[in-house]
């Protein structure tokens, strides 16, 4: 046999900056797997925005991107306490009646007079209180998260209908409207505006803390070590009962905070707000890059996944082609996708 | 030794479980800069007493003085703060966090804003050069390391936390020969740094290598505190198990069966070419009737998988199989169990028993399989059969209605393999049956496999224990990186050196490279039977 001498052809030599980019996406996925779905997610992201730009024009400017931060605030804040919580590898069910609970209740007590500022407190803590429940159930009764938070879905919707079945408009005087109202920060052309609510800063304030909170503290870092393994973090001396009780508490106050922001930009709450709402919310922590056993993902990525599914609901409203259940379907889709991604990310590294 | 005050002295310990006292009046004290072994069979209450000590478990009676006063610690974390940590046999840290997080997790050095991880990186190398293991890069995942590397990365994290007195609980269990060096090497430096460490292994040659006294419990009492080069293994064995060693040696050393002429009978099973992409090549195999073959080779060898693919857990997808002459199609377990063939899995806690079951239920679970569930078996004949296999396997204790999880890892193996006896099978596969089980079950599960097979039970016999292999088996057949490499007939000449060398002679690299040459030589089988020198890697378990 002979051997055909090829000449060795050298790379061209020059890298684009954009070839340096990816090189270096490459590297830190490499060195890392577990950030592989959250880049995806990213990719994707991006990927439709371009689309969007494409297809349907008017997506890449400053009044669509605002709106989709405005209309999408809730869901932000619901996916990053989601996040704890499935970070530890256990499920929140119950965030969605929460948010029906907690602002049915917070404007009948706003219409009945009540400090608006006293009523913002007790809508969080309302949260808070179930998310104690369930954290408790599930620490100290051995209950499944599944099951507990489960019980509390049905008991914050019961308890809302209990107080009213008909849609409870809050009074236009009152002063939690503000936390809605929009403010213009850039003036551009028209109606195209930067335009920011308290709401969205709030949304914002909260994915900058819990980015803090897992990355900066222990309770952060022995909430990713119980999601690796619980037992062992148990043995290594960390506080895993204290944490554990603490993820589901943190996510019942962000629902009650994300009840606080969706109220205040609608004005109306009703007993049968938000329900599905904690299916969108792990949605978008799944698409985010969160895996569901726990122990990997980041909380900027459940903010991505918000986006995404934020931004199909806009490009679907755009298409005026696509019959609306179709945005089931395509959240479906794309869900399984990731899914699929996150099976061949951790396969990967069990080989 | 130090003529100082014991860094722990426990006194008179007693905790008792519902219906039985699992210590009873146990004395132990350890020193500062030494090494002391805990010795005792599986459930000798090794693993309660330490549970005693770190707190996970509460004393009914007795005193536990650590650093001159009294304690009694809630859990590992306030045992931890007191200067007392644990590295277990299952390497317990989290593989989703880097190395450096491993070591310092609950510890990290915080700053002004939160936690600061240049910092907490850098006290993480400095407790891992402690080890000498300052090259690892602790950004790296926990993940991308070897069970043996994490083993190491979880005694660094014990001793970053300055930890007084260390506790390694069957830390070799699944390190290979030149890893264990390694192990030593670092408890060596920290005794001699002054660390007392508690020290538990199931490995006898590994305890002579390391300690300088050990503590012997047996059913859960104190049996004595000897200095380690003042008592031979004879001795030690026979206060471990507390019979004379001559009853065991007798059944390990006159074992091997006297060979019998296959060639003329149709052998029971055969295999063709069987073979499955990726886990094992196309593989010949004859079984007999009333044979023991052993599978020997390295972990990961493809003993297991070919076990697999001869019961169906696994399909086959090339090769055939007959039985007593007929093409047989094994497609999943319940083929296998159909045609009177029995499997026991070498993961016992995960594919053997099931924890939350009794004794009774665990037993009968085969027999139930393969009725079918629509036809229960009568509580009468549930009650003879796990009688009867409670009886000959002599399991302890012995109550049916027990949670198997609160038997010893041999107990449990024993209910295993009464599980599958119940069948009564024609073929019995028995996967690593002996991993991480004391002397005394080893030896009578060892005595179990060579009773069936003079009763007329094929056995293929599976085992890390070189020479547990050599002792039962009539013919080895020899495994190396996913396939067959040779076939031994085994007789009075041979021994366990044979079998290590057609290994190493089918890759002479390979095997210098593990280092299993060396260790080989250093073990003589006929002096201590059951102390085996344990050369290939297995991981162990213990209840």
């Amino acid at each position: 046999m002979t051997t055909v001498q090829t000449p060795r052809v050298d790379g061209p030599v020059e890298a684009s900056a954009s070839s340096k980019l990816i090189a270096r996406v490459k590297r830190v996925v490499s060195s890392n797997p577990s950030v592989l779905p959250t880049v995806a997610a990213i990719v994707i992201f991006v990927g439709m925005v371009i689309y969007g730009e494409v297809a349907y024009g008017r997506i890449v400017q400053y009044n669509t991107l605002s709106n989709l931060f405005i209309n999408n605030a809730h869901l932000i804040i619901l996916a990053v306490g989601m996040t704890f919580v499935i970070l530890t590898g256990g499920i929140d069910l119950s965030v969605g009646s929460v948010i029906a609970l907690s602002s049915v209740a917070g404007v009948m007590l706003a219409n009945a007079g009540w400090n608006p500022w006293v009523v913002i407190v007790l809508m969080v803590l309302i949260g808070t209180v179930i998310g104690l429940a369930s954290g408790i159930l599930i620490q100290y009764f051995n209950v499944q998260p599944f099951i507990a938070t489960l019980a509390m879905m049905f008991l914050g919707r019961g308890l809302a209908a209990l107080l009213s079945t008909r849609p409870e408009r809050l009074d236009d005087e009152s002063p939690i409207l503000w936390l809605g109202e929009q403010f213009k920060v850039i003036d551009g052309e028209k109606v195209n505006d930067v335009v920011i609510t308290p709401g969205v800063i709030v949304a914002l304030l909260v994915v900058l803390i819990a980015f803090f909170v897992l990355h900066r503290t222990r309770t952060g870092r022995t909430v990713y070590a119980i999601g690796g393994s619980e037992s062992s973090s148990a043995l290594m001396g960390l506080a895993v009962p204290r944490t554990k009780v603490l993820v589901y508490v943190i996510s019942g106050t962000l629902s009650g905070i994300a009840a606080v922001v969706y109220t205040s930009r609608l004005g109306i709450a009703q007993n049968i707000t938000g329900i599905g709402w904690e299916l969108d919310a792990i949605a978008a922590t799944v698409i985010g890059g969160t895996l569901l056993t726990g122990g990997y993902g980041y909380v900027l990525g459940s903010v991505v996944g918000a986006l995404v599914l934020g931004l199909m609901n806009v490009l679907i409203t755009r298409d005026g082609g696509i019959p609306p259940e179709m945005t089931t379907i395509i959240t479906g889709g794309i869900l399984l996708v990731f899914v699929l991604l996150q099976r061949a990310v951790t396969s990967k590294r069990h080989t | 030794m130090s003529e100082s005050l014991p860094i722990v002295e426990m006194r008179d310990i007693s905790i008792e479980f519902p219906g039985v006292k699992a210590l009873d009046g146990v004395d132990f004290r350890l020193f500062q800069g030494e090494v002391h072994a805990l010795m005792g069979e599986n459930g000798a209450g090794k693993s309660t007493l330490i549970k005693a000590l770190t707190g996970v478990y509460k004393i009914d009676g007795g005193s536990i003085v650590v650093g001159g006063e009294e304690r009694q610690f809630h859990g590992t974390r306030d045992a931890q703060s007191a200067g007392v940590s644990t590295v277990y046999q299952e390497v317990n840290l989290v593989t989703n966090l880097t190395i450096g997080e491993n070591v310092m997790l609950g510890h990290e050095i915080r700053g002004g804003f939160g936690v600061n991880w240049r910092a907490t990186h850098a006290a993480a190398t400095e407790a891992l050069a402690r080890l000498g293991l300052d090259h690892l890069d602790t950004h790296r995942p926990l993940s991308t390391l070897s069970i043996a590397m994490q083993q190491l990365v979880a005694i660094s994290r014990a001793m970053a936390v300055k930890a007084k007195v260390l506790i390694l609980d069957e830390p070799t269990s699944s390190l290979d020969a030149a890893e264990v060096e390694g192990l030593f090497r670092v408890m060596r430096t920290l005794r001699d740094q002054g660390v007392a460490i508690l020290f538990v292994s199931h490995f006898l040659d590994q305890v002579y290598a390391i300690s300088d006294r050990l503590t012997i419990l047996r059913n859960g009492k104190y049996e004595g505190e000897y200095l380690t080069r003042e008592l031979d293994r004879h001795a030690l064995i026979s206060k471990m198990i507390g019979k004379d060693l001559g009853t065991l040696s007798s059944l390990g050393g006159n074992r091997r069966v006297e060979q019998r002429d296959y060639a003329a009978e149709a052998p029971l099973l055969a295999a063709k070419g069987l073979g499955r992409q990726g886990s094992i090549e196309p593989t010949d195999l004859e079984v007999h009737r009333g044979e023991v073959v052993g599978f020997a080779g390295l972990l990961g060898s493809g003993r297991t998988e070919l076990a697999r693919l001869l019961y169906g857990a696994d399909r086959a997808d090339e090769g055939e199989v007959t039985l007593n002459g007929t093409r047989v199609d094994l497609r999943n377990p319940a083929d296998g169990l159909g045609r009177r063939i029995a499997f026991s899995t070498e993961n016992r806690r995960d594919e053997g028993i099931i924890a939350d079951l009794t004794v009774r239920e665990n037993m009968i679970l085969a027999v139930q399989a393969e009725r079918g569930w629509a036809r229960p078996i009568p509580r009468k004949e549930q009650d003879e059969l796990v009688e009867k296999y409670i009886t000959a396997l002599n399991v302890r204790p012995a109550d049916p209605n027990r949670l198997i999880k609160n038997l010893s890892g041999g107990n449990q193996q024993k209910v295993l393999l009464g599980r599958w006896l119940a069948t009564n099978p024609e073929l019995l596969i028995l996967d690593e049956p002996t991993r991480g089980i004391d002397v005394g079950a080893k030896a009578e599960i060892q005595e179990a496999v060579a009773e069936l097979a003079e009763g007329g039970v094929s056995v293929v016999f599976i085992s890390s224990e070189l020479e547990e292999v050599v002792r039962l088996s009539e013919r080895i057949v020899v495994l190396k990186d996913h396939q067959k490499i040779g076939e031994i007939v085994n007789g009075p000449a041979i021994t366990a050196q044979h079998v290590v060398d057609v290994i190493a002679a089918h890759g002479v690299e390979a095997a210098a490279e593990s280092g299993i040459i060396d260790a080989e030589a250093g073990s003589n089988p006929t002096e201590a039977p059951h102390a085996n020198a344990h050369v290939f890697a297995a991981p162990e378990e213990e209840s």
